[in-house]
């Protein structure tokens, strides 16, 4: 009985010591944050794999930085905004964050982003898309860096359309991702004259899309537009190739990373088109970073996890250059630099905090065509980033017309 | 082709049909989860971990054993079937005494913790399980394509559902557990093994739902919360149905998957809530379940 | 002096402190909301003997409700607050006069399932944006008075509410509504037989512990600046349940170190096991059934420390 005190009075000093939390001297080290979805429908694309890629840049830049060690947090936030945001503001405001990698999911990182703006600290968007980011919920603070719905509907949907598919249907997403992308997808179907007959909102996470693909296939439209991602995407697909849709309907992947291919298989996914950021097969720089990393991941690297890699570095350089970590001086840099490295070559982030840099609008090869492990991939179109990623659309109070 | 209020006739036939699919689901389901509560009074809030370690069973016997389809239909239920009475012997068995709630929350707390354990070691992104080769391909039903793995999972689960509702009802086996049900000490007097009956039901009722999912694992993406999603409107239809009657939930599974698919046709959205507003209105209407006896 | 009254000192005395010594006042601002929120459910489970598993439902709309209105209409923060409490209580009148229907599992599965569509509604609907839930709501001022957006000052707001509800709660059990509450939960049809209209008794303990959670709920919303969808999923009324149970139902301050134990652990363990922290809980879930049933208050009330503990908390 003593001992149940004991231990209730041990469980509630620990949690008040824990509550003390480690609040540890913050000047003397540099503090990089992971915020990712590590165990959800998203852990294969940037995930375990990323925060290597950021360890790896770390490494390669020399391990500190202004005389400082760099020090790496990782955190889950189990695609839940509530728990990304709140462990970003424990973050700045207890362990002395200096910069924040986000990870997938877009609702997450729009309130991310507005608690980088509060409490001013940079943020570099890896893992999400919705362009919004860098419109409606822009903040000075923050920094699209891989891809985003713009982009996406720029690479893929263009090269759907001037293939032959002019009418289209979406399933989409019912989030602000999945919203966001059947919209930009919308407007350039428009734009290239196409047709937009239609629309379903599926559920995030639904286990079974036969009844909504039923619908699709009502609508007579040439193109199932997969307004969607991670294992929806799988599921998707699956599903029509099953009920044979795939036979009267293309298939668009509206957002596809080579972890989904690979886990569909090249038998399901050929002839699909997809746009990425990045292929880890371009040339020799990518492939050297890709062997550097597939060694300790045992996969080809999606665009997110050579994203982190790319940012971590540009962020580090940023720092160097600048001489402090002070938020502004080095979001100013930020915006002034040339990003020349792996990830993107003549790549420079624009007032709204746009990465601009080149997208490569992709063809899932045949089974026949493919010829080594990971070969997945050829190129169809090579977009210069001013043509992915479009004008700026004034949007964003920072970045006007 | 001809329009009901301007819909289709071939998209609602469509829909309804695969409706029917999604009922087969939910008749297996609630039939395992009102056999336990029928004849044990423990509402089952595992059921929807032990569907989704059926279906990864399956899948890893696929992986690590080379088990195929075939195979994995009886090895998979025997498997999670022993590890439920495992369980049943092991915690279950406690709190009989107690109020039916604490089996509730005991039940619940297990969910939380298989489908967590599941979740941490392999992901929650889901891993796909092929369709076996005798089933591939598709008919044409005249309104629509339907694979024929889809007509063989109605056709299943309706036959499952039918032999264990006749063994139930119409065997002497059935009638010891009924009467294990209503008066247990009775029966023990007897001379028959009380605990052991009770043990071999949650068995039973546990291999049901791990067999719906290996019939599931084919048709939708096998991830470690593919449960707990289905359990609530599983538990929905079971209340619906009457929690005690082993017809009831069948019937109720079957109809309600169907009337779902037609939600799913004209107002798509409402399709996820249609459900829990059916119980909602059976509960005032007639609390006992359409076909309930309090 | 009795010796509860020198725990519930020490326990104030530390509760003023907290800002002072150093510990982080967002994390407890969140343990305090949970906090609340788990009294309000005890007030449901422990004293009147109800299972509602869909709890989540009144804490997270009144949570909405009171963000949106803040976020959209621009409302101010007591208002708002007001209004969502509002909310909470009339989603308590009506999914209450369902339930109480029914007794026991079938009234926990009743509530689920209203929850469930409660879940719904907030993701589709238009307004409260679906997966993203409603952000950046600022905290305003208190009636005018004095701001409080420093995380300083809307801690001992925050604390002042969780002891006025913590209060509330007490005088509401120890009352003769209260007792007969009790009796309810203990022998329902003696109680009945005893010419009490049951239902009326039942409903209005489901109304004020909806009320109060709802109460918890919105004060979340203006602390953490966010609602989303989670604190209306089926995993945050399995949460409270949890915290309720852990803590010891059916006692007062049970709740309150159930929660802080829940809270604590999801915030530094997962740091440590990451999304293993589920898998404890849940353990530690299963184990608090089996064999811990009454919670850590209850158990240390039980085991015949009277003499340290003073009158042993209400039962």
């Amino acid at each position: 009985m003593r001992i149940r005190i004991l231990a209730t009075g041990l469980a509630i000093g620990l949690s008040m010591l824990t509550g003390a939390g480690p609040a540890c001297a913050t000047g003397d080290t540099i503090v990089i944050g992971d915020i990712d979805d590590l165990s959800g429908n998203y852990a294969d694309v940037m995930g375990a794999g990323g925060v290597e890629a950021v360890r790896m840049a770390i490494a390669d830049f020399g391990g500190t930085v202004l005389g400082k060690k760099i020090e790496v947090l990782v955190a889950d936030h189990q695609n839940k905004p509530d728990v990304g945001a709140s462990k970003f503001r424990e973050w700045a405001d207890q362990n002395g964050l200096n910069m924040l990698l986000g990870g997938s999911n877009t609702g997450v990182n729009i309130a991310m982003a507005k608690v980088a703006a509060q409490k001013k600290v940079p943020l570099f968007v890896i893992g999400a898309g919705g362009s919004s980011l860098t419109n409606e919920d822009c903040t000075a603070y923050s920094i699209h860096y891989v891809y985003d719905t713009t982009s996406l509907a720029n690479g893929t949907a263009t090269a759907i359309v001037q293939a032959g598919g002019k009418s289209w249907f979406y399933l989409t997403a019912d989030y602000a991702f999945g919203t966001q992308l059947q919209a930009a997808a919308s407007k350039v179907v428009e734009e290239n004259g196409g047709k937009n007959i239609g629309a379903v909102r599926v559920p995030l996470a639904a286990s079974d899309f036969s009844s909504f693909l039923l619908q699709a296939q009502g609508s007579g439209a040439q193109v199932l537009g997969l307004a969607n991602a991670g294992g929806d995407f799988s599921n998707s697909l699956k599903a029509a190739n099953e009920f044979g849709i795939t036979k009267t309907m293309k298939p668009a992947a509206l957002l596809a990373f080579i972890t989904n291919i690979h886990s569909l298989g090249l038998e399901t996914a050929q002839g699909l088109y997809l746009t990425t950021g990045w292929y880890w097969d371009l040339n020799d720089d990518t492939r050297a970073f890709a062997k550097r990393l597939f060694e300790k991941i045992k996969a080809e690297p999606t665009m997110d996890q050579s994203g982190a890699y790319s940012a971590t570095l540009t962020y580090l350089k940023a720092v160097k250059a600048v001489g402090s970590t002070d938020p502004d001086k080095v979001m100013a840099e930020l915006k002034k630099t040339k990003i020349n490295d792996m990830f993107a070559k003549g790549g420079y982030i624009r007032a709204d905090g746009v990465m601009v840099h080149t997208m490569y609008v992709m063809q899932v090869k045949t089974p026949k065509e493919s010829k080594y492990p990971w070969d997945y991939y050829k190129i169809v179109r090579t977009m210069s980033g001013e043509q992915a990623f479009g004008p700026i659309t004034g949007a964003c109070p920072l970045a006007p017309k | 082709m001809s329009e009901i209020f301007g819909i289709p006739v071939a998209v609602i036939l469509g829909q309804l049909t695969l409706g029917l699919v999604n009922g087969a689901f939910y008749a297996m389901l609630s039939l395992g989860l009102a056999v336990i509560f029928g004849l044990m009074g423990v509402v089952n809030f595992a059921h929807g971990a032990f569907y989704t370690l059926g279906a990864f069973a399956a899948l890893l016997g696929m992986q690590w054993f080379g088990i195929n389809y075939w195979a994995a239909l009886v090895l998979a239920p025997l498997v999670v079937g022993a590890l439920g009475i495992v369980t049943e012997r092991l915690l279950l068995r406690h709190l009989y005494r107690l109020d039916p709630v604490y089996g509730l929350l005991l039940t619940f707390g297990m969910a939380l913790v298989i489908e967590g354990t599941l979740r941490e070691i392999f992901g929650a992104s889901g891993q796909s399980y092929p369709v076996p080769s005798a089933l591939r391909g598709a008919l044409n039903i005249g309104f629509m394509i339907l694979p024929v793995y889809r007509a063989w999972v109605i056709l299943a689960s309706v036959t499952v559902c039918g032999v264990t509702w006749f063994l139930i009802e119409r065997t002497r086996l059935g009638s010891t557990l009924r009467a294990a049900t209503e008066n247990s000490q009775l029966l023990q007097a007897f001379g028959v093994n009380v605990p052991l009956i009770v043990s071999l039901t949650y068995g039973g009722g546990i291999a049901l739902a791990a067999l719906a999912g290996v019939l599931a694992a084919p048709v939708v993406l096998v991830t470690p919360l593919m449960g707990s999603t289905l359990v609530t409107v599983v538990f929905a239809v079971v209340v619906i149905g009457g929690m005690g009657s082993i017809l009831g939930s069948v019937i109720s599974g079957l109809a309600l998957g169907v009337i779902e698919g037609f939600t799913k046709v004209v107002y798509p959205e409402a399709s996820n809530v249609i459900v829990f507003l059916i119980m909602a209105i059976v509960l005032i209407v007639r609390p006992a379940g359409l076909f309930g006896r309090e | 002096m009795r010796p509860a009254m020198i725990f519930y000192i020490v326990i104030c005395a530390f509760a003023l402190a907290v800002p002072l010594i150093g510990i982080y006042p967002i994390f407890m601002m969140k343990l305090l909301c949970f906090a609340m929120f788990a009294c309000a459910y005890n007030l449901l489970l422990g004293f009147s003997g109800m299972l509602s598993f869909g709890h989540a439902a009144f804490f997270g709309a009144a949570g909405y409700a009171t963000a949106w209105l803040i976020t959209a209409r621009g409302w101010g923060t007591v208002p708002a607050i007001g209004a969502g409490v509002a909310v909470a209580a009339i989603l308590g009148w009506v999914i209450g006069a369902i339930a109480i229907r029914r007794r026991g599992i079938y009234l926990a599965m009743v509530t689920l399932a209203l929850a469930q569509l409660v879940y719904f509604v907030c993701l589709e609907a238009p307004f409260t944006g679906g997966e993203n839930g409603l952000q950046g709501v600022a905290r305003g001022s208190f009636l005018g008075l004095f701001s409080l957006r420093s995380d300083i000052v809307m801690y001992y707001v925050v604390l002042a509410a969780f002891v006025a509800q913590f209060l509330l709660i007490r005088r509401i059990v120890q009352s003769p509504y209260g007792q007969v509450l009790k009796a309810i939960r203990d022998n329902e049809s003696r109680a009945l037989s005893l010419g009490y209209d049951i239902n009326r008794y039942k409903l209005l303990a489901f109304v004020l512990s909806a009320t109060l959670a709802g109460f918890a709920g919105s004060l979340k919303g203006l602390v953490l600046g966010f609602i989303t969808l989670s604190d209306v999923q089926q995993s945050n009324s399995g949460e409270v349940i949890l915290m309720t149970l852990l803590g010891g139902s059916g006692t007062f301050f049970g709740p309150v170190i159930g929660a802080a134990l829940v809270v604590t652990l999801q915030e530094y363990l997962s740091d440590i096991v990451g999304g293993w922290v589920g898998v404890i809980i849940g353990a530690i879930f299963v184990a608090c059934v089996l064999a811990f049933r009454r919670g850590v208050v209850g158990e240390l009330s039980a085991l015949r420390l009277r003499r340290w503990w003073g009158q042993a908390p209400a039962a």
